[in-house]
Order: C-alpha cells, then sequence, then structure tokens
C-alpha cells in the first residue's frame, strides 16, 4: 500500500537579492524541482542529499507546512496543506534543528499534554511512553524543563513525542544531528526495532551515513531538488563501481611489482609493505593467496565498499 | 460537534499548561497588570482634558463621548485580552517557529492564542467596563428594552471587530515578514479613532476609516441609537441599531486573510 506518493513535486521560493544600493531583485530558487516519489507502508527510506539540496522543503511539504509550488503530493491518502489537521493526527515529526516540545514544561508534562492534543487514549498513551522510556533511557531526565536539556536528551524527548500518538508515518529531519555515540545508539536501535515491527512508515534525512547503512533498506538522493538515485545502497555501489578491498601488510616489499587475477592493484603504502587490492572478480582468499606467493604476508584485513566514498561520487557528478 | 469538542479541549489544554509555566515569573505579572490599567485611564483622561478645552466636541457633549470612549474600549480591550497575542505571529514567521505549529493536530490561530494567558489584560477589561457602565448611567439615556440590547451588543460586535482587525492585520506577516508596527496603526489607530465623534475627522481620512474599514459602526452609530439622536452625516436611524453586525463581514475577511495567509507561509531554511 502505497503511504507517500509524490509526482512532480516542486517548491520555488522568490527571494530579493540587492542590486546596488536601492534596486533589488526578484530571483526564483527552485528549493524542490520535480519529485517523483513512492512510498510504501513499512519502508524506511533515507532521504539524503548535500546540503541545501531541498530534503528539508521536501519533507515540509509532506508535513502540511509548506504549500508545493507545483505538483502534487499525498500523505496516507491526505493532501497535506488541504486536510492538515486530519493528516497531523497521522504522522509524527522531528525536526532535529527545532523543538517541538514546551521550553518550560517537564518533559512529563510535554507528554501529557500531548495526550490531549492528539486525543490518545490513557492505556495506548501509556504503554508507549513506557516503551520510548525503557529504550530511550528518558527516566533520569523526565521531570527536567524542557529548556534545560541537554541537546541529546531532547532529541530523546523530541523523538517520543512524535510517537506517543501511534503516528503510521514518522518524518525525521536528521534526528541524529550532534548527539553522542551513546544517544546515537539509542536513537538507531529505537528506530530500527520500529522498522522491524514493519506497520510504521520512516522517511528520514541525515548526514550521518552510518544512520543509512543501519536503517534505511532504500535511499533516495536529491540534489539541487531533483532525484538522482532512488534504491538501494547495493545498487548504488554497483551503479559506481564500487568494491570490497583487501588490505594486505608485508614484512618486506614484493621484489617485483604484483599482478593479480580478479584484482587490482589500487594503493600502495608504507613504502610497498601495505597493499591495497580492489576486488573485481576474485575473491579475498584469491588475493592472498597470490599476493603470499612472492612475499611473506603478516596481516590482513577486508573492507567493504564505503558509503561515504560512493555519496561523495554522486554529489560531485551531479 | 465531537471533534470541534475534543479540539476545544486541546486548546484548553495548552492554556492550562501555559499558565503553569507563567508562575514562575510572578512579580512581572503583577506589574504587568498594574501598567495595563495605566494605559486605559490614560486614553480615558484624555478625552476629559480635551473636554476641559471645548465644551463641544463634534456637536458632541462629554457625558455623550464618554459613551463611545466606554464602548471603543471595552470592545478593544476584550478583544486585546482574546487575540492581542497574534501579534507574536511575526515572530513565529520569521524564526520559522510556525512549523512546530503547524504539525500538531489544532488550529494555527488557536495554538498561537494558546501561547500565552494574558490575565494581565484583565484589569484593563475592568476599567473599560467600568467606564462604559458610568458613562451608559449618566448620559442621559431613554431606557427602553431594544436600547440595553443594544448596550450589551455594541461593545461585543466591537470585540470582534477589532479581533478581526487584530488577526487581518497580523495575517501580513506572511508576506511581508518586516511588516513591524504597520499593523498597530489599524488596531490602535482605529481604536483611538472609534473614541471620537466621527464629526471630528474629515475628507478621505473620515470616509476610509469610519466607512470603508467600517470603524464608525463600532461605537458611533450605536451610540446614536442609545441617544436616540439624528445622525449629522446623513446616516438612517437604522444604521446605529445595525451597527453591531458589520462585525460580521469584517470577520469573514479576516478569517479569508488568514487562511490565505497560512498557505503563503514559507518557513526559514534549515
Ligand atoms: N524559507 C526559505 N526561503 C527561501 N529559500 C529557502 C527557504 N527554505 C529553503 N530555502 C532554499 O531552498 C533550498 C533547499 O533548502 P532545504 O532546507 O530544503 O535544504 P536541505 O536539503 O534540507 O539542506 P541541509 O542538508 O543543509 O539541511 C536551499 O537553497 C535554501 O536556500
Ligand atoms: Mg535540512
Amino acid at each position: 500500500m502505497t503511504v507517500i506518493e509524490a509526482r512532480a513535486l516542486s517548491k520555488a521560493f522568490t527571494v530579493s537579492v540587492k542590486k546596488g544600493r536601492f534596486r533589488r531583485e526578484r530571483r526564483q530558487t527552485a528549493a524542490v524541482d520535480g519529485v517523483d516519489l513512492r512510498i510504501d507502508r513499512g519502508e524506511t527510506v533515507g532521504y539524503i542529499g548535500p546540503n541545501g539540496a531541498g530534503k528539508s522543503t521536501t519533507l515540509k511539504m509532506m508535513t502540511g507546512v509548506l504549500m508545493p509550488s507545483g505538483g502534487e503530493v499525498t500523505v496516507c491518502g491526505l493532501v497535506p496543506v488541504k486536510q492538515r489537521i486530519r493528516l497531523a493526527l497521522r504522522i509524527g515529526v522531528v525536526f532535529g534543528q527545532r523543538s517541538q516540545l514546551w521550553w518550560d514544561l517537564p518533559l512529563r508534562e510535554s507528554f501529557a499534554l500531548l495526550r490531549h492534543i492528539y486525543r490518545v487514549p490513557t492505556a495506548d498513551h501509556a504503554a508507549r511512553l513506557l516503551r520510548c522510556r525503557a529504550m530511550l533511557e528518558l527516566d533520569e531526565f523526565l521531570d527536567t524543563p524542557v529548556r534545560q536539556l541537554s541537546l541529546g536528551q531532547r532529541m530523546r524527548g523530541e523523538l517520543t513525542a512524535a510517537l506517543l500518538h501511534g503516528p503510521e508515518v514518522l518524518f525525521l529531519d536528521e534526528p541524529t544531528i550532534g548527539l553522542d555515540v551513546v544517544s546515537k545508539q539509542a536513537v538507531r536501535a529505537f528506530l530500527t526495532e520500529l522498522g522491524a515491527a514493519g506497520d510504521t512508515t520512516v522517511m528520514l534525512t541525515t548526514h550521518d551515513l552510518a544512520d543509512i547503512e543501519r536503517l534505511c533498506r532504500r535511499l533516495v538522493i536529491i540534489d539541487h531538488g531533483r532525484v538522482v538515485h532512488d534504491g538501494t545502497l547495493e545498487a548504488l555501489h554497483a551503479r559506481y563501481n564500487s568494491r570490497r578491498r583487501v588490505v594486505v601488510d608485508l614484512d618486506e616489499p614484493p621484489p617485483a611489482p604484483l599482478t593479480l587475477t580478479g584484482a587490482t592493484l589500487d594503493a600502495t603504502e608504507l613504502d610497498g609493505r601495505r597493499l591495497t587490492f580492489g576486488l573485481t572478480t576474485g575473491t579475498a582468499a584469491d588475493v592472498v593467496v597470490q599476493v603470499a606467493r612472492s612475499a611473506a604476508v603478516r596481516d590482513i584485513s577486508v573492507l567493504e565498499p564505503d558509503i561515504e566514498d560512493v555519496i561523495a561520487k554522486l554529489y560531485k557528478n551531479t | 460537534m465531537g471533534e470541534l469538542r475534543a479540539r476545544l479541549g486541546g486548546h484548553l489544554h495548552l492554556l492550562r499548561a501555559q499558565a503553569r509555566s507563567q508562575m514562575s515569573y510572578r512579580v512581572s505579572f503583577a506589574i504587568d497588570l498594574v501598567s495595563n490599567v495605566g494605559a486605559t485611564a490614560l486614553d480615558v483622561l484624555t478625552v476629559f482634558v480635551l473636554y476641559g478645552v471645548s465644551s463641544v466636541i463634534g456637536g458632541f457633549r462629554l457625558g455623550e463621548s464618554l459613551v463611545m470612549v466606554g464602548i471603543a474600549q471595552c470592545g478593544f480591550t476584550l478583544a486585546d485580552l482574546a487575540v492581542g497575542n497574534i501579534e507574536r505571529i511575526r515572530l513565529y514567521v520569521r524564526t520559522g517557529l510556525m512549523d512546530a505549529v503547524l504539525i500538531r493536530p489544532l488550529g494555527p490561530l488557536g495554538q498561537l492564542l494558546a501561547m500565552d494567558l494574558p490575565l494581565r489584560k484583565l484589569s484593563r477589561v475592568l476599567l473599560a467596563i467600568v467606564v462604559l457602565v458610568v458613562a451608559l448611567a449618566h448620559a442621559g439615556i431613554d431606557w427602553t428594552p431594544a436600547r440595553v440590547l443594544l448596550a450589551i451588543a455594541a461593545p461585543i460586535g466591537g470585540a470582534v471587530f477589532f479581533g478581526a482587525i487584530f488577526v487581518g492585520t497580523a495575517s501580513v506577516a506572511f508576506w511581508w515578514i518586516e511588516s513591524g508596527e504597520l499593523g498597530n496603526a489599524f488596531t490602535y489607530g482605529g481604536r483611538d479613532f472609534t473614541s471620537y465623534p466621527v464629526t471630528v475627522f474629515d475628507g478621505w481620512f473620515r470616509s476610509l476609516f469610519a466607512y470603508g474599514l467600517g470603524f464608525a459602526f463600532v461605537a458611533y452609530q450605536p451610540t446614536l441609537a442609545l441617544l436616540g439622536r439624528p445622525d449629522p452625516l446623513g446616516l438612517p436611524a437604522w444604521a446605529g441599531w445595525a451597527a453591531p453586525l458589520v462585525c460580521l463581514p469584517v470577520a469573514f475577511a479576516a478569517a479569508l486573510i488568514w487562511r490565505t495567509g497560512i498557505r503563503h507561509y514559507r518557513s526559514t531554511g534549515s
């Protein structure tokens, strides 16, 4: 079942630029430029792209904050701006850069308030809160006013706030921004579990590619407001020919330059004592066997294709 | 109906939460309470000073003028109490805080108003009511049931009217972020305009404010009907009796501007 559908979705902003002392020129910037997207129920989609690509703008159009300037979008079968209130009851939103909690209220009271605003049955609310408290470890700061929370504590609160009404779709705009390793892991584990349950659709933007590796089977990449990739991470690696690599440390540099079958020599370091091979048709074992014939191998490691490399390639190419 | 009640309930809970967070600022609350009375008292005093210079202004005596002042102040302070907070929309639009308002399943207007519980403004409303009651008692009105009704309807209509002006002018922020104090020209300016007989003004200024924007129907026309005086400017007597209804089209127009404005909200880059 399709939960999110966008057809030629666009948003142009008019900005006036100062030209000289009094003249101002009005210019249109296409923040989102014809995005087509279908997301099914239960999918966790990573929506990524370089700064200014139009990720936040897309999410704002899907949540009913911004009116699209072209194309169409439906979420849960509703038109976001037109049916804003009905949609709001069915989605959860976290904008990492901006708090949605009440500044002067303790988290506990914010959560209670949300129960009334979203008209959640008491038992459901209590059950969901209990789960979030356990998984996101909220108990320590549940009675602290939001303004006194650290970024990571607040973010865990925001995530809880977005989930207490049991939304069908979760929009997360940089939910791990500024979090330490432990907080990040807590958030990721939580989202993994949510994804595994299979009934919540998650659309997530992030600049931390480890989030993507951990959480998203599907990756939608946009640049300059246009979709430049829509598929799995593996498909992206295939497209850019990313390969697994084998790093071999030797006691002494090999007496003669090595040429292997099934792999290419990509880098030579430490005066020839560390060689990095990219696998084409061979396996890691093939490489080690071939190298061992001409030099003494001290250590080996196998590297999976690097997500940062491939994404960087993609950003540069577009 | 159940839907509406549920939403109202949501707003009430928001209000209560705000009240709780305001408790931490008790001293400033007391100061606000006093300074708010001061502003309204000053407005009323100004009228007395003017009549100290001349016993008839625009064809009206002090006692008659005070009825207009009372209706205008009641309408304005009530509107300010209920929707005066809407002026914070400028901040919300400029900083993008409106995003957080728009993702909640409640109307944005109600949420913005519930952000703050302006109890400090209650003192002004009370003072305005006192002024109106005293003025009505001393204006020599020939009381009939219809006049009693009009004396109650006029300040309420005025409140709706000013409330609409508050919302309508604040909505300008959606298009023009640096609209600054422009809205005040219509809200505070309108209040001052309504406090005096329309006959005091003339030319295009009178046409625009009195009839174009409808400020004459807030206090001036109802006062004529209460006093049983013909309109020196020639409007028929029923205009005074129907005046409180003028707030309806104005409120409708304001709601339309507000809704259109929400669709023009552009958030901020982030
Ligand atoms: N309110 C606005 N007014 C004018 N231009 C805007 C506004 N919001 C966004 N933009 C422009 O639209 C483009 C896309 O912005 P957006 O915030 O969607 O990017 P993003 O992909 O979320 O970037 P980031 O990774 O930096 O958060 C940018 O060029 C930005 O300058
Ligand atoms: Mg962004």
